[in-house]
């Protein structure tokens, strides 16, 4: 099928991953299998905070199978985890960077901080000797949260202190003189919940090294293998980048959680060289609870000046963020640059300040989690704007209206440039799918069953394809953000692809070679998608942020240009003509106005076997790599619209509907769009009623499993409707915006806004995430007395 | 301490001395290398280690491999005809794009054809209820629900 | 999980002769022991495999009970037409533990032999006013479940059936803890031949009978008469999930839907 560019472009076409995950022949990293195996298990602390005064190992060496027992006083040579991303302060000053070990040196600063790395003939010998290693701890007073962190009394988790920065962003003066004149001031104050990722294959690794190269192997469940090997070889173990090779296989699920150079792959890569044989590690769940990054976890005060029309003159947004115990990867950028960027929205406020902090505390490292600073920005937004609209008597869908963004491109007050965007058009038509105008009645008819009805909006915008290099430098980014991809035409005509994004149920095996085969005019069973090996593909950022389709897809467009234009070269050759007057069309090179043409087989084959062929002008071979580097963000927008309904006896939410109209610029596939959509809805979902990290006043973590921590089930959700609307973003050769994170940024907002309009009835005014059962009781109880 | 195994997987005896701990996903997975039974958890609530014991749905990582001594078991690796055919129910899955990182898929796929087979006229109410044992964080349940459905019905032909 | 030996049981007299010798643990169904074994939270010697013993499985109706044995599945529960017409909220209460892969492994007998705080069934035992019969008496259901995961069985006693008593009506509502999904908490009312019976589970350290309920219900058995009672929330359960007094206000409320479940 699909001779021509339009026939597989647009296509929802059946995934070509499908076939292994289906039939159980998906390779993950757990289903790796070495020759002499080993496992590997952590000793982790039990304890939020504390000061380790010996490790005595000797007990459990002597443990039956067991090979070798590591600490971090073994670990010589072996530098901290950096953090990819510097954030300078508003004093001008670099955030306070404090060294994180791989594995504890002296101290341990959060329950499941790794001590010891235990390798043995099986998984339970290296359990047992786990529990035989004796850790004498000087017991620490703990602190959990981030606003706690910044009081002067507070247990210091740091010797520098438990603050990372005070950073701003936009003109304090010009927002302060429009607080001043405004008719009304909306207000917020907001807990962003601090989220597990929980992604459902736990993170595994295969590590091992080979002698006869001097260099190792590490299969590891990571969303950026190239990331992995550089942050690890340049800076922790200090090796060329060539002697470690990352593998990423098939990789159940992301989300951001394994974006990030842990501890763990750098202790077993570094183990597996001195044990000498390959060393394999899953985490188990209990144990990702405590290791994986978490997401989120803001306190936010917030304010929108408006005139006594609902326009928005100003916004001051102040927030503190939690870090964890130590910097993750990219933790810095998350609560800043992926953050206080967004906070104009959808909107033309005209004036906006943004101030952060963010402090360590005795709590699991916290880093990007689907939406990475997006979902926290667009909830702080689009409850103002609710506030406001309740405050004033003004229509949601109107007092968004009066403050659209229509002219494009559009230069934001918090640093961003929109290219283009149309959000009455999402607006609308979400309006629509939700059938605002019959709520009235179903509120009516709820209300005879003792039911309150709640409907909530949520106009969002975020910024995607990370990213424009020198941009992000500019901003912090210690590393360059474009994608490589390769075209590889194979001498018999079929095309492999080499991407350096990442696959972890995206599907871009199957999105990326429709953009091939419907550039190329070939047919999509004859495309393979390879990516996730550093062994295999030149280079690559990964996965995450939305990027893939908009950054990696343009990269391997950039290089079927170079394809095209190469055998543009071949084909005039074989068809006598000048290059000029070729033309590529439907799979062809044509001789302008003419029938004569040769097939993209035919000009492939040429170029492999060159007997007829310009060899004095041209090399042979049909092969091009791609580097691209976008020249800007990319602004996936679109309007969400919730309706609950809220059983005020017990306290339940239930999500009756869910619209979301998104503009993702061109699509290449409908129906794996939609199920990035559905799949973001739903978490979104469960971080608006039902997901939270708990920790008690110790620091202990009462939400250690999913005995405690409410992951989202198939009849806690409904069907939710999906529309798109198209406006191709302007700087990338797809006109792809990408679409995996939109869900996870605008729900929260839409359902917490429909849950604030069921209960105002009640009484209550304000009520945080979760909206739990036992959350929504309280609160109609307190608005009650 | 280790016991002797005879059960019958995918239609073939297999019979082995393990560990007395050894649960039935870590014998399928290790001794007879089905490894497209995955282990998402360790409370036995996200369901990917689903597989059928004697036609029924189990979580296979809650289970000792010794308690289903003598038992059929069914794996993902199982149920496609002899030629590489998909059976429905996985057909319906690809169709109605019913996954995308596929680490929850099988446990997905063997939890519905127990749900059919109880079940076989299962309306969107019952499907959602009856896979509440199945964690998914990709989808979002909606084409899970969908393929269920399609598959039901092509099985019911 | 900690190594331990196997024994598989072919009669329920050498099963009790083994839980006697070895001071091992019975195994049933396992999806609460084999789960607390992984995580290391339980770490038996022995394990006395049950799933051999014939005389264990079953329901038959006897007069005006229906008699479970031990052995028998939740979903065999849920789907058995006699317990279906017997006593419909059983089969219902049945259908609701757990999920489907739970249910068709989990037994009744290990259930109760447990006594999770949170479990379905032990509120269905003590409403219907059940007999517990084991290898070596029969136990009233007011005298079973004594206290958090404790009930009255002896280290070598072993539950062969409970009797379940028709009811007049019943019916049971539970409220899943959002992430478990086991009661937060959970009321089972019935109309018996000894009177009215309220018991909770979920709420408190094991299940308990609401006496308040049971008087108010007596007197009339509505909705609103349950509605209107006010349970003391001292000694009731308080965790992240609901404090003691979100329990004390849905255990009225849980009742009411009963008694209109109920018919």
């Amino acid at each position: 099928m699909g001779a021509n560019e339009t026939s597989v472009i647009g296509q929802s076409i059946p995934r070509k991953e499908d076939a292994r995950f289906l039939t159980g022949a998906g390779q993950y990293t757990d289903d790796v299998v070495m020759p002499r195996q080993t496992y590997g298990y952590f000793l982790r602390s039990p304890h939020a905070h504390a000061k380790i005064r010996s490790i005595d190992v000797a007990a459990a060496k002597a443990q039956p199978g067991v090979i070798a027992i590591y600490t971090g006083a073994d670990l010589t040579g072996v530098n901290g985890l950096p953090c990819g991303w510097l954030i300078t302060g508003t004093d001008g000053k670099p955030m306070n960077e404090p060294a994180h070990p791989v594995l504890a040196q002296g101290k341990v600063r959060h329950v499941g901080d790794p001590i010891a790395l235990v390798v043995a003939e099986t998984a339970n010998q290296a359990k047992d000797a786990a529990e035989a290693i004796g850790v004498d701890y000087e017991v620490l007073p703990a602190v959990v949260s981030c606003v706690d962190a910044l009081k002067p009394d507070a247990p210091q988790v740091h010797d520098a202190g438990n603050k990372c920065y005070t950073w701003a962003l936009g003109d304090k003066a010009a927002v302060d003189a429009a607080f001043a004149k405004a008719a009304h001031v909306a207000k917020v104050d907001i807990v962003n919940n601090r989220l597990i990722p929980n992604a459902i294959e736990p993170r595994a690794v295969v590590a091992s090294y080979n002698r006869a190269e001097q260099a190792y192997t590490l299969y590891v469940s990571n969303q950026n293998p190239h990331v992995e090997r550089l942050l690890m070889t340049a800076f922790v173990l200090g090796l060329p980048e060539t002697k470690v090779r990352v593998i990423a296989p098939d990789v159940g699920g992301g989300f951001g959680s394994k974006i990030y150079l842990y501890a763990e792959d750098v202790a077993l890569v570094w183990a597996s060289k001195h044990v000498n044989r390959p060393i394999r590690w899953n985490c188990e769940r209990s144990e990702a609870f405590v290791s994986d990054a978490h997401g989120r976890d803001h306190v936010t005060h917030a304010e929108l000046a408006c005139d006594a029309n609902g326009k928005f003159l100003a916004m001051r947004v102040t927030t503190t963020a939690n870090l964890g115990a130590y910097l993750s990867t990219f933790a810095s950028c998350i609560p800043t640059i992926l953050y206080a960027t967004l906070l104009a929205g959808q909107y033309t406020t005209p004036a906006i300040y943004c101030e952060v902090t963010a402090s360590f505390t005795n709590t699991v490292p916290v880093d990007a989690y689907r939406g990475a600073g997006r979902p926290e920005a667009t909830y702080v937004v689009e409850r103002l704007v609710h506030q406001a609209a309740v405050d004033l008597g003004i229509p949601q869908d109107e007092i968004r209206r009066r403050n659209f963004i229509r002219k494009f491109p559009h230069a934001t007050p918090v640093a961003l440039t929109y290219d283009t965007g149309n959000y009455d058009a999402t607006l609308d038509e979400a309006m629509k799918m939700a059938d605002v105008a019959g709520f009235p009645a179903r509120k009516a008819e709820a209300a005879k069953r003792g039911k309150l009805r709640g409907l909530g909006y949520a106009s969002y915008i975020e910024a995607c394809g990370l990213a424009p290099s020198n941009v992000a430098g500019a901003l912090g980014a210690r590393a360059g953000l474009f994608e490589a991809g390769e075209v590889r035409v194979n001498p018999t005509g079929g095309v492999t692809v080499f991407t350096g994004s990442h696959s972890h149920g995206q599907g871009h095996e199957t999105t990326f070679a429709q953009v091939v085969a419907g550039r190329l005019g070939i047919d999509i069973a004859n495309v393979e998608v390879v990516h996730g090996d550093t062994g295999r593909i030149p280079f690559g950022m990964g996965t995450y942020g939305s990027r893939s389709l908009s950054v990696g897809g343009s990269a391997i467009v950039k290089a079927l240009d170079k394809v095209i234009a190469k055998g543009k070269k071949i084909a005039a050759h074989l068809l006598e003509a000048a290059e000029t007057d070729i033309e590529f069309k439907d799979g062809k090179f044509t001789v302008a106005g003419t029938d004569r043409s040769k097939a993209f087989a035919e000009v492939a084959l040429a170029a492999y076997v060159p007997h007829n062929y310009p060899l004095d002008k041209l090399e042979p071979g049909l092969d091009e790599t791609a580097f691209y580097d976008p020249t800007n963000f990319t602004y996936p927008a679109g309007t969400h619209i919730c309706e609950v309904e809220v059983d005020p006896e017990t306290g339940k939410t239930t999500v009756v509907a869910f619209a979301a109209c998104d503009d993702f610029g061109n699509i290449i596939n409908p129906m794996i769009v939609e199920g990035q959509v559905h799949g973001g809805v739903v978490q979104g979902l469960g971080q608006a009623l039902m997901e939270q990290c708990v920790y008690d006043a110790s620091g202990q973590l009462l939400t250690g499993s999913y005995m405690d921590y409410a992951m989202p089930r198939s009849d806690d959700v409904p069907g939710i409707k999906v529309g798109t609307k198209v406006t191709p973003c302007t700087h990338n050769p797809l006109g792809a915006k990408g679409c995996g994170e939109a869900g996870a940024i605008g729900a929260p907002a839409a359902m917490m806004n429909a849950v604030h309009d069921a209960l105002l009835a009640t009484g209550v005014k304000d009520i945080q995430m979760p909206a739990s059962p036992h959350r929504v009781w309280k609160a109609i109880q307190s608005a009650k007395a | 301490m280790s016991v002797q195994l005879s059960l019958t997987v995918n239609g073939t005896t297999a019979k082995a001395d393990v560990d007395e701990r050894t649960l039935l996903v870590d014998f399928l997975r290790t001794q007879l290398a089905l490894t497209g039974t995955h282990v998402g958890c360790d409370t036995a609530q996200c369901g990917a280690c689903t597989v059928l014991v004697d036609g029924r749905a189990v979580k296979a990582c809650n289970v000792l491999a010794a308690q289903v001594n003598g038992a059929k078991v069914t794996t993902i690796e199982g149920i496609a005809a002899a030629d590489g055919t998909l059976h429905p129910m996985q057909a319906a899955f690809k169709e109605c794009h019913g996954l995308q990182c596929g680490f929850c898929t099988p446990g997905m796929v063997m939890s519905a054809l127990d749900l059919v087979a109880r079940h076989p006229n299962a309306d969107e109410a019952k499907i959602r209820e009856e896979l509440e044992g199945n964690l998914c964080r990709c989808t979002g349940y909606q084409n899970i629900v969908r393929a269920v459905a399609q598959g039901a019905a092509a099985m019911a032909k | 999980m900690y190594s331990f030996e196997l024994k598989k049981a072919d009669s329920v007299a050498s099963a009790a002769a083994l839980l006697a010798q070895t001071n091992g643990k019975a195994l049933a169904g396992g999806q609460s022991l084999v789960a607390a074994m992984k995580l290391r939270l339980a770490q038996p010697g022995t394990l006395v495999d049950l799933s051999g013993i014939r005389e264990l499985s079953g329901i038959r109706r006897d007069g005006d009970s229906i008699v479970i044995g031990a052995m028998t599945r939740h979903a065999e529960v849920a789907a058995s037409k006699d317990v279906q017409a017997a006593i419909p909220s059983l089969a219902s209460l049945a259908e609701g533990i757990g999920d489907r892969q739970v249910r068709n492994m989990g037994t009744i007998g290990g259930s109760i032999a447990n006594n999770d705080p949170a479990s379905d069934y032990p509120a269905a035992v003590v409403a219907l006013n059940a007999t517990v019969n084991t290898s070596k008496r029969k136990i009233a259901a007011d005298d079973f479940f004594k206290g958090l995961y404790e009930t009255a069985l002896a280290e070598d006693e072993i539950i062969t059936s409970v009797s379940f008593p028709l009811a007049k009506k019943s019916a049971y509502v539970k409220f899943p803890q959002p992430a478990s999904r086991f009661a937060l908490v959970g009321v089972f009312v019935a109309q018996t031949s000894s009177g009215v019976r309220v018991a909770v589970t979920g709420a408190g350290p094991s299940v308990f009978r609401a006496k308040a309920m049971e008087d108010a219900l007596a007197k009339s058995f509505t909705a609103d008469a349950a509605k209107a009672v006010r349970i003391d929330a001292a000694g009731l359960n308080n965790d992240i999930h609901g404090s003691a007094a979100y329990r004390a206000h849905l255990v009225p409320v849980l009742a009411s839907r009963a008694v209109t479940a109920a018919g």
